[in-house]
């Protein structure tokens, strides 16, 4: 059988059988009992060649929904990725290349990765970041981890305004552990986390998220000095790196580990993955950090070049006794973000940045001015470019009509927050015109 | 290091390239802010920041910064890269453009169900594939790689054991398991059970035995195990451990050798995962993303990570009534644009295709075996399955370690094989040539091995010395982990 991915001619396999003293491939596999076979080919189709394969995945793309117009973000974003972006990440040089184990023909992913910490560094406000985890609910996982190890203690208390996902996935991290003690802090009226009765005892870590699911800003500063006075660490959490552009960052503001997802940072949404984990924290916690870490080196002559380092926290060292037993992380995304980070600037994206907030203000207003209010009474909480809002009756019913046109005007909360039954959350980012904006809203006051 | 070695390097292609923040000037940009046409919405003060102080580049610079870096990289589109038990294969064109489509790489994860028929489409047939392929029941899309894999179906299996009401704390973990098996296995609160390895370089069942008691909550066996032979007495250490109330994880690491070809089911394993990045012909990114599908038989189907995908009457839907479920492993739907290369790639070779791509990785490395064995200690001399591991033992008369027969293979243009592993062989070297490469490259390559062999008597400096013609020599790792300077601001 010859296929387009085998260089092999039947003349090929005659002369290696020969030289391997066999006569046939399935020879080779005389290892395998009888009885640890399968009894028949696997039941795939195929094969296709590769005009039908286009053919057959063009059509499954044609309704996986990526024509539609959506409102919201709530952990992915849609973001314009200049062309520059998958022109250079998707050079083969480091597209088909493994984790950098050789570190002399490994110099492009290392100095990359190197660029790539020291950049999450600086956006999160924190002094060591690492080279990426799979994506942000498993960073906060991994950092909730982290905390119990930094501080031995193991209760752990987390705002219920985390992603919810992200929540699922935690719980799932610590369903083994008999010890394991979540407690949840609710939602205040005004769509942020209720800090003051947190209690915080003898907790390894306050966790937080900010802007929160509800896209509000939290006030970090105070959940510092909570989490601080109880000897327990900040962990502070964001699902769209853009709004740390214009807003003060998790690390100046007293975190002492920083989690998130960095997929607006030039990764298409794919249906949410793959993402791109991203974590950072204090100098001292730094042999606690799981994942990769890459870091100068110099050659025999001098010469400065990076490699992995640190790989005693690591499973390929320490085995059952590492920090964490991750591998193979989001490299990738990690060049691919930092091939973002690059292009844009500190100066282009705090405008960016900016353009997100104006555009999402703007879509605030005109929704209050259609018939929409804020959450709770009082004064409506900084957002940055997502926002929740209760909808007037009705609103229901005209957001499945507009799901018919496929446009997707904001994400019910109430699946995730039952007491909200009437609360959306809406998102714009700047691949959203004030036309778009506009039409929307007529289409809402419809 | 003499003259004419330095000189080997060629200047042009080695240019030194300054990290991003010692180019660049503040008020340049390399991409486009939009004019939005709305009123400026300041950020209130007590909220406002600075933003992050990253420098600022024109669109040139940065496409020339990270044009020069690639080319001081080795992929599998540069050069042969038989890097042991990670499966470094063509990854093809074609699945790069097709998870690019706009359709799937627009496609929020939260969009209605019925707006995203074709993805969920693509994740059921996908779990069903693979599921066919190891001959187990289900599968699970959410597992962000190998390890992710390995720590879900842990997960699995101790949650299986929580609802009898167990507190089996044990796990037996071969020798020769990769290190990510024993890592996940304590995240889960197991503690690890070594089992040494027989004389043949497997799992002898009288061993294994004598490991199990009530407190053994299953076995972790990587099949073929890491020095390339197939576990042929699963079936027998499965019925054991069963026996004992245990169950069996498979660690699908080198399942490129068996694709099509091994039931698992009918071998006793419960549950395993499959990396799509080495089996399934996905591009390994430098280090990622990869993508961790856990495939399960009947018992453990129910544990799978939810929502699952299900399909009935001609529609795809999220199932969320899963209450034996371990639950969210994955902020969303998994390494969805990785899902899509692997389907693309299942299907251009069909199941036929499938069964065959395992001959050619296997009769591959039994050909580089072969033909390297005169030159390099072969400890476990039979019939190997996707890879062979050799070692330095001929030539460590001649103070040549494995890493410089490594890094001499560098400046000979290849990217070396996987060294130092599996531990239970002394300075191994692990071959992987997956059917990728054609007879004529495997000759070249035995070709130059054979001549290190030979340099290592007749110029050993030559290997001590080594790399000589890479952007950098060898590094001094050991003093980079005594004071790490892990950013530019350290």
């Amino acid at each position: 059988m010859t296929n387009r991915y085998f260089p092999h001619t039947p003349e090929d396999v005659r002369e290696m059988l020969g030289v391997i003293g066999v006569g046939d491939i399935e020879d080779l596999f005389a290892s395998i009992p009888a009885e640890s076979r399968l009894e028949s080919l696997p039941a795939v189709p195929g094969p296709l060649g590769e005009y039908e394969l286009g053919r057959r995945l063009e059509g499954l793309a044609a309704t996986a929904g990526g024509d539609w117009s959506v409102f919201l973000g709530a952990g992915s974003q849609e973001h314009h990725i200049p062309a520059l972006v998958p022109a250079l990440s998707g050079r083969s040089e480091f597209l088909t290349s493994y984790t950098p184990y050789q570190p002399e023909i490994s110099q492009g992913t290392l100095q990359a990765v190197f660029e790539f910490q020291t950049l999450i560094a600086r956006l999160t406000g924190l002094p060591v970041a690492n080279a990426s985890l799979y994506d942000g609910a498993t960073a906060l996982a991994e950092a909730a981890l982290m905390a119990r190890r930094v501080t031995g203690r193991r209760r752990l208390l987390v705002s219920s305004l985390v992603h919810p996902h992200w929540r699922e996935v935690l719980a799932t991290y610590l369903a083994p552990d008999p010890e394991a003690e979540v407690t949840l802090l609710p939602p205040g009226p005004d769509g942020l986390t209720a800090l003051a009765d947190t209690g915080v005892g003898e907790a390894a870590a306050l966790i937080i998220q900010s802007p929160n699911f509800f896209g509000a800003v939290e006030d970090v500063a105070r959940a510092a000095e909570i989490a601080h006075a109880a000897g327990a660490l900040l962990l502070v959490g964001f699902s769209e790196p853009f709004a740390l552009g214009v807003l003060k960052s998790p690390g100046s503001l007293g975190a002492d580990i920083a989690f998130g997802e960095g997929q607006s940072l030039g990764l298409p949404q794919s249906f949410g993955g793959p993402g791109l984990g991203l974590l950072s924290s204090r100098q001292e916690f730094v042999r606690q950090i799981p994942g990769r870490l890459v870091g100068e080196a110099k050659d025999l002559e001098g010469k400065r070049g990076f490699v992995l380092t640190l790989a005693t926290r690591e499973q390929h060292i320490r085995r059952s006794k590492a920090v964490s037993n991750i591998c193979t992380n989001a490299g990738h995304s990690a060049l691919t973000a930092a091939i973002f980070m690059a292009a844009a600037g500190g100066s282009g994206f705090r405008q960016l940045a900016q353009a997100n907030h104006d555009l999402a203000e703007y879509l605030k207003s005109g929704l209050l001015a259609a018939g929409f209010t804020p959450l709770g009474g009082g004064k409506a909480p900084v957002t940055f470019n997502e926002f929740v809002l209760r909808a007037p009756a009705g609103f229901s019913a005209r957001h499945a009509e507009l799901c018919r046109r496929k446009i997707l005007a904001g994400l019910a909360l109430s699946p995730y927050y039952p007491a909200l039954s009437d609360a959306w959350l809406f998102g714009v980012t700047e691949t959203k015109s004030r036309e778009d904006i506009d039409q929307l809203l007529r289409e809402v006051k419809a | 290091m003499n003259q004419d070695q330095g000189e080997s390097r060629p200047a042009t292609r080695w240019l030194s390239e300054p990290l991003l923040w010692e180019r660049g000037r503040k008020g340049r940009s390399g991409l486009s802010v939009p004019t939005t046409g709305v009123p400026v919405a300041p950020i209130p003060a007590g909220a406002a920041g600075e933003g992050p102080d990253w420098p600022d580049l024109g669109e040139l610079e940065v496409v020339r910064h990270y044009t020069r870096l690639s080319t001081w990289n080795f992929g599998v589109d540069s050069g042969m890269y038989p890097l042991g038990s990670c499966t470094m294969k063509y990854n093809p064109k074609i699945n790069e453009r097709l998870a690019g489509l706009p359709g799937f790489s627009g496609a929020h994860p939260l969009l209605p169900e019925t707006a995203a028929a074709g993805a969920l489409q693509l994740i059921y047939e996908l779990e069903q594939w693979l599921a066919a392929i190891v001959g187990l029941a289900a599968a699970s899309l959410q597992p962000a790689a190998g390890a992710h894999g390995e720590l879900c179906g842990m997960l699995m299996i101790a949650k299986y054991h929580r609802e009898r009401g167990g507190t089996r704390r044990k796990v037996l973990v071969p020798d020769s398991a990769h290190g990510t098996n024993p890592a996940s296995a304590a995240m889960c609160g197991f503690s690890e059970v070594k089992v040494p390895l027989g004389a043949d370089g497997r799992l002898d069942p009288k061993v294994v035995a004598g490991l199990l008691d009530s407190e053994t909550a299953g076995i972790m066996i990587t099949n073929p195990n890491t020095l390339g032979l197939f576990e042929s007495s699963l079936p027998e250490i499965s019925r054991l451990v069963h026996a004992a109330g245990g169950l069996v994880y498979a660690d699908g690491a080198n399942l490129n050798a068996i694709m099509g070809r091994v039931d698992m089911t009918r071998m006793g394993v419960d549950v395993m995962h499959i990396n799509l990045h080495k089996s399934m012909s996905t591009p390994h990114g430098g280090g990622g993303p990869g993508s961790g599908p856990v495939a399960a038989g009947k018992t453990l189907e129910p544990y799978l990570p939810g929502p699952r995908v299900g399909y009935q009457d001609g529609r795809y839907f999220w199932r969320r009534d899963l209450p034996h479920s371990i639950g969210r492993l994955h902020a969303f739907h998994g390494q969805f644009a990785v899902a899509v290369r692997a389907y693309s790639y299942l299907l251009a070779l069909g199941g036929e295709g499938i069964k065959d791509a395992s001959g050619y990785a296997v009769l591959n490395a039994n050909y580089l075996k072969e033909k390297l064995k005169a030159a390099y200690d072969l400890p476990y001399d039979e019939t190997c399955m996707h890879e062979c591991v050799l070692t330095n033992a001929k030539q460590r008369g001649d103070k040549i370690a494995t890493l410089d027969i490594a890094k001499r293979l560098i400046d000979l243009g290849y990217h070396p094989p996987t060294i130092y592993f599996p531990l239970v062989v002394e300075s191994a070297i692990m071959s992987e040539p997956t059917e990728s490469e054609a007879k004529e490259d495997l000759d070249a390559v035995v070709e130059t091995m054979r001549q290190i062999a030979s340099e290592a008597k007749s110029n050993p400096d030559l290997l001590h010395a080594a790399p000589v013609t890479t952007k950098v020599r060898r590094l001094d790792e050991t003093s980079a982990a005594r004071k790490p300077k892990l950013t530019g601001d350290m």
